[in-house]
């Protein structure tokens, strides 16, 4: 058995939010009680609504932010034990907006090179022709190297943002909305290069969206995730075929295909909105699930195990 | 019957060096949606705020028609196009929060809007803001009058925004991707919404969106826009069964359809970026990226009608793709 590329043993991570003068602070959990797996080679896509905590997640990973409890194995080693320098050597990120997160005073050769520079003991020629390569890697000619950021278009930035993650030879690459911002016609590209780097390089991915055909399109596995807790887990083939949770079934329902004639469908989970301040008792979920019994309104589902995978919902039985 | 809004030939410029759009034509019937759909920066946006006159001070707006309702928009006074706008067209965007007022109630807000328009007391505006917000599937919608933009979560927002659209019973919505910002659960119930008051009022609804999921799920017939040129428009079923523009057909190709798409096979995809249009640009604006160019694309394009309503903007004859298909 191959030794897992990142594995999260019960991450927890909590947020404290001040209050005002009369309100008192609250805590948020962010991301509660949260394991997995992902082996090297994998791509394991994390889905959910906006403020799930899929993208703490990715920070948790990335060791940007520390978990309040448990820990990160990212081959093999502990991510808290680790050193900056070392863990950019082993897992870089991949942001949704590649506007915001390349220097718009340094040129793209200095923004690729940069990573290489920090590690130390390149000569700068040495530098200078791995970020010429990395460049033609991920398909941008040669002339862009001199170019600033703001002269480039969204889909040669995202290529930039790639370039600067892979020139240090990472084995995990954490890609958070990696093309929500950008065209569907450059989104294709850009996920076809993700693609085909993670063949020839051996990467594995977390990827993370919020469109789940795009995340059908690249992951080998799925978690689902809501309210900070990971709802759902199963291979990318069969989450699809044959969803389990409630709330996987309303995200599905909620994907427009390009299908003419189908109308937009009914998701089925009413008016009320998750707010992670405020989780529910019980089964989380309760309050939108358009199939909760009495017992989901008290009592939190355990986890159940299927052959395709986890599931916490008291209407699935193994 | 004509149609309730009737553009063509609309062009507008900012400054001497970008043509935004480039003699652009589309009709939207009476309680019809009709779908502008296209990337960013092809001008679907600022076509819309053309129709409006809500183009920045730069731009400059001509065209061989626009009309509303019959009546010519082009000679009409900027008062009279105020009174017009918010009251028989209204217009949703994007970012709710940045086009709600932050230091506003949402009750005040949304009286101000039938105010302008309606010589009604502040009593009946409010309670009309209150029976739409309920009607937009608002829960205590009296509550929600009193609260400021920041207390509503972005799908609340959104109904608001769309709540302030009808206040004056429009006859026409504009709608620029006004699902764009929201999650997927969010977006299937503003759509629904948006059906569902199309149906019950018999509203005429122009929505511009990237998303062709959402156009085919809503529309009943679709522009493709490309670097100011609407170069395909149809019936939504034609559009989807037959697309004959190579852009159009590329687009399709890009989109990852859960079960239909083989994962292990990359997704079709558009080399290239958009390219930035001067005037006096001549023949297809795609050519650069098209892998069925020739020198004839460098100038003047037909537009090949392509069955009922169905007509596309391209050097190919209607029955290209059949013929290449052909062995």
């Amino acid at each position: 058995m191959t030794a897992a590329a990142i594995e999260a043993r019960s991450v927890r991570r909590t947020f404290r939010v001040r209050g005002g003068m009369l309100v008192p602070d609250r805590n948020i959990v962010a991301v509660d009680d949260v394991s997995f797996e992902v082996p090297a080679g994998g791509v394991l896509g994390v889905v959910g609504e906006s403020g799930c905590g899929k993208s703490t997640l990715a920070r948790l990973i990335l060791g940007l932010l520390p978990p309040t409890a448990g820990e990160i194995v990212v081959d093999g080693q502990r991510v808290a034990d680790m050193d900056r320098r070392a863990r950019a050597r082993l897992i870089q990120p991949v942001f949704q907006d590649p506007f915001a997160s390349l220097n718009p005073r340094r040129r793209v050769r200095d923004i690729v090179g940069l990573p290489l520079a920090a590690q130390g003991g390149l000569s700068r020629r040495e530098i200078a022709s791995q970020v010429e390569a990395m460049l033609e890697r991920v398909g941008l000619a040669r002339d862009m190297a001199d170019r600033l950021p703001t002269q480039l278009s969204g889909g040669q930035r995202q290529r930039v943002a790639i370039a600067r993650a892979l020139v240090l030879r990472p084995r995990i690459v954490v890609c958070d909305e990696p093309t929500s911002a950008l065209d569907v016609s450059v989104q294709a590209q850009i996920l076809n290069l993700l693609a085909e780097l993670r063949r020839d390089l051996n990467l594995t991915y977390l990827f993370i969206s919020h469109n789940l055909a795009v995340v059908e399109h690249v992951a080998t596995e799925v978690a689902v995730m809501y309210l900070g807790r990971i709802v759902e887990r199963a291979g990318t083939e069969a989450l699809f075929r044959a969803p389990q949770h409630p709330y996987t079934r309303a995200l599905l329902a909620s994907v427009l295909t390009p299908e003419p004639g189908l109308g937009v469908p009914d998701v089925g989970l009413g008016d009320s909105l998750p707010d992670p301040a405020n989780i529910p008792g019980g089964c989380r979920f309760h309050p939108r699930c358009p199939v909760a019994i009495d017992r989901c309104r008290h009592v939190a589902p355990s986890l159940t195990r299927l052959p395709t995978g986890i599931v916490e919902c008291h209407l699935v039985v193994a | 019957m004509t149609a309730l809004l009737e553009v063509e030939g609309l062009r507008v410029a900012f400054g001497g060096r970008i043509e935004a759009v480039r003699g652009a034509s589309l009709a939207v019937a009476r309680g019809q949606t009709h779908c502008l759909v296209g990337e960013s920066g092809c001008g679907k946006s600022v076509s819309a705020l053309a129709v409006m006159n809500l183009l920045a001070r730069r731009g400059r707006r001509t065209a061989d028609r626009l009309a509303f309702d019959g009546a010519d928009l082009l000679g009409l006074s900027d008062t009279a196009m105020a009174r017009l706008r918010g009251d028989r067209m209204a217009m949703i965007f994007q970012e709710p929060m940045t086009s709600l007022n932050p230091a506003y109630t949402v009750g005040s807000q949304m009286a101000e809007v039938l105010r302008r328009h309606r010589k009604v007391t502040r009593r009946a505006a409010l309670d009309r803001a209150a029976e739409l917000l309920g009607r937009v599937g608002i829960t205590a919608p009296g509550m929600r009058l009193g609260q400021f933009p920041h207390q509503l979560s972005g799908g609340l927002r959104q109904r608001v925004m769309i709540a302030m659209a009808l206040m004056c019973d429009p006859e026409l919505l504009i709608a620029d991707e006004p699902t764009t910002a929201l999650d997927v659960t969010v977006q299937a119930q503003i759509l629904r919404l948006l059906a569902g008051l199309q149906r019950d009022l018999g509203l005429a609804i122009l929505l511009i969106t990237h998303d062709l999921g959402v156009v085919a799920r809503v529309a009943h017939h679709v522009s493709v826009m490309y670097a100011g040129e609407v170069v395909e428009s149809a019936p939504t079923a034609s559009l989807f069964a037959n697309p004959r523009h190579p852009y159009t057909r590329g687009l399709l190709a890009c989109v990852p359809v859960p079960g239909k798409v083989r994962r292990d096979q990359p997704l079709g995809s558009i080399p290239g970026v958009v390219p930035r249009v001067e005037p006096g640009f001549a023949g297809c604006a795609f050519r650069d990226r098209c892998a069925h160019a020739d020198a004839t694309c460098a100038a003047a394009i037909p537009r090949h009608a392509a069955g009922e309503g169905h007509d596309f903007l391209c050097r190919l004859p209607p029955d290209w793709v059949q013929a290449e298909a052909a062995p």
